[in-house]
């Protein structure tokens, strides 16, 4: 059989797929680039051209720098911590103890639960009347009264990120556990054997083979997080005093609740870029590491 | 390995004791409440074990009766069934023709990455016109219309698990049946497709979870019980006037037992998926 044919036959078969892609994604895309240059509306005819307006009156507007580092402050923060709990979750799990393989499935549950009902869930927790966080602190005698830990804009981030973090800290445990298993046993042994300490044996022994698997999971982690709406959405709707609003929640306002079409779709485009030169930056971090980890 | 003390293993169990408590103490409240009477769940001190379990908003949620709280909570459920069901089977069609073309061609697997690179948009990129072209198509408020949504996320997904399925079946395989006389077709139905069957069921399990799980697009794109899925319908619960907490917590419950049922079933083939380097939006 020719190449030439091997290769139409394969264009034949992706055809379908490249098809539905351009239609849901492709078209969709450069609709928005259109969009964002004019003052359309959600619905009605549409609008006229505007140029540049919509994206220099975003990005000159405080709503969207202030938006800009609540999502930072929720991304770096979250996935900072969900590395780090999960690392410490693996190292443990990568230890023999009776139990092991139970504990193992149950790291499967929180990253299961669907988003919404952990949203749901940690709201009714918090809940500043009746909630089990205000219960448990109260009965310890940690804290005199009931708080809003939601309706405060002092707690409200914090506490979105403590329910993030519980969600998607076991599947970095997850990732982290197989790369550690893929760890040959005789290189620790002769690790101890040469008196490396604790310390010594994870920063030089085990983490080069977690680096590469844990750098993927910090890269889709920190795109996940800075497109954050549902958890966000659910909890707080971006509140209060817009203390939770991230990038993805003020596009919905701008596009959806205020119907500015047009200027909605600028602010999505900024969003995008904005995530795109992260994963363009990470992927290079991610070459870099794997380069460095054989 | 080296030797442990008494107080490294009293370290360990005490750690996995605290990972435990971490992991089920949330997920247990969330069922503890919706079987505790609503005066338990308002007393103060708050009661964190009910003093006789209460199953009846179960019952409440599943009931069909008409214009009960039922009756939207059902109609939501039957909702996610269809859309994540024709979702599923709809990214399984257009991935595994197009995951077995690039395995075996890579000269074309450029248009993959292409496709797999989409993942980086958010999703409020794309809303306005998707919103816009569904609106002109008749297709808001509709599950077919939704489902077809799914597929801006199912579909890149799949097919790069289907890839990397295919990658692993040996093409020397289809070779010999190909020199036996076999069609292409032949071949694929008889030894490629069979040999893939696992990949396939892991494909369309990740596949059911995320459009199981998908909010934002449901949240535009529907607007009452013709189409609204779980997620929005439990987000109108939590958000709303509901003054029996324990009612919500009955349709959490009730959402996470399908996928929950899902991740500790096929757990290993999950977690396998996942280091490879999957996500789960």
């Amino acid at each position: 059989m020719s190449g030439t044919w091997m290769t139409t036959r394969a264009w034949l078969l992706m055809l379908p797929l490249l098809v539905v892609m351009v239609a849901v994604i492709g078209w969709p895309l450069v609709d928005t680039v259109n969009l964002s240059f004019t003052d359309a509306k959600l619905v009605g005819t549409g609008g006229n051209y505007v140029g540049f307006d919509n994206y220099t009156n975003m990005l000159s507007s405080s709503n969207f720098s202030r938006t800009l580092v609540t999502t930072t402050l929720f991304a770096v923060i979250s996935v900072a911590a969900e590395m780090v709990i999960g690392v410490l979750a693996a190292l443990l799990l990568n230890q023999q103890f009776h139990g092991r393989a139970v504990l193992r499935a149950l790291m499967i549950l929180p990253w299961a639960l669907p988003t919404v009902v952990n949203a749901t869930l940690w709201r009714l927790i918090y809940n500043p009347e009746y909630g089990a966080l205000n219960a448990a602190l109260t009965q310890l005698h940690l804290i005199d009264d009931y708080r809003s830990w939601l309706g405060e804009p002092g707690t409200a981030l914090a506490a979105l990120i403590v329910a993030d973090c519980w969600k998607n800290f076991p599947l970095v445990a997850l990732i982290a556990l197989a790369a550690l298993q893929a760890v040959p046993r005789d290189i620790t042994a002769a690790s101890l054997v040469d008196g490396a300490g604790a310390f010594n044996r994870f920063r030089f022994v085990i983490l080069p083979y977690l680096a590469g698997p844990l750098m993927v999971a910090l890269v889709l982690r920190t795109i996940e997080a800075f497109k954050v709406f549902d958890i966000i959405w659910v909890m707080t709707r971006g509140g209060p005093a817009n203390s939770t609003r991230s990038l993805s929640i003020l596009v919905y306002q701008e596009a959806f609740s205020f119907q500015r079409a047009g200027s909605g779709a600028s602010l999505a485009l900024i969003v995008t870029l904005l995530v795109t030169i992260l994963a363009v930056a990470y992927a290079a971090l991610v070459r870099k590491t794997a380069g460095s980890a054989t | 390995m080296e030797r442990k003390s008494t107080a490294f293993t009293i370290f360990i169990y005490a750690s996995a004791l605290l990972l435990a408590a971490i992991i089920l103490a949330p997920i247990a409240w969330l069922f503890i409440m919706s079987i505790s009477p609503a005066a338990d769940l308002a007393a103060k001190p708050l009661r964190w074990w009910p003093q006789a379990a209460d199953f009846s908003r179960y019952q409440t949620l599943l009931s069909t009766a008409e214009n009960s709280a039922g009756a939207a909570f059902t109609s939501s459920l039957r909702n996610s069934l269809e859309i994540s069901g024709m979702a599923t089977l709809a990214a399984l069609a257009l991935a595994i023709p197009a995951g077995w073309a690039v395995s075996r061609t890579p000269s074309i697997g450029w248009s993959l990455s292409m496709v797999i690179a989409t993942y980086m948009l958010p999703p409020v990129a794309l809303a306005v016109p998707l919103y816009m072209g569904l609106s002109h198509l008749g297709l808001l408020n509709n599950v077919f219309g939704l489902a077809l949504v799914y597929l801006t996320i199912l579909a890149p997904f799949t097919t790069w698990l289907m890839k990397s399925g295919f990658d692993s079946i040996p093409r020397e395989i289809e070779a010999a049946a190909m020199i036996d006389g076999a069609g292409l077709f032949q071949t694929l139905r008889i030894i490629t497709l069979p040999l893939a069957a696992p990949v396939m069921a892991t494909s369309a399990l990740f596949a059911v979870l995320l459009a199981w799980d998908e909010f934002f697009y449901a949240l535009l794109f529907t607007s009452d019980q013709r189409a609204k899925t779980l997620t929005v319908a439990i987000a109108d619960l939590a958000g709303g006037r509901v003054s029996d907490y324990g009612l919500i917590a009955t349709a959490g419950v009730l959402a996470a037992l399908p996928p929950v049922l899902i991740g500790l079933v096929m757990q290993r083939a999950l977690i396998s998926g996942l280091t490879s380097g999957g996500v789960k939006g």
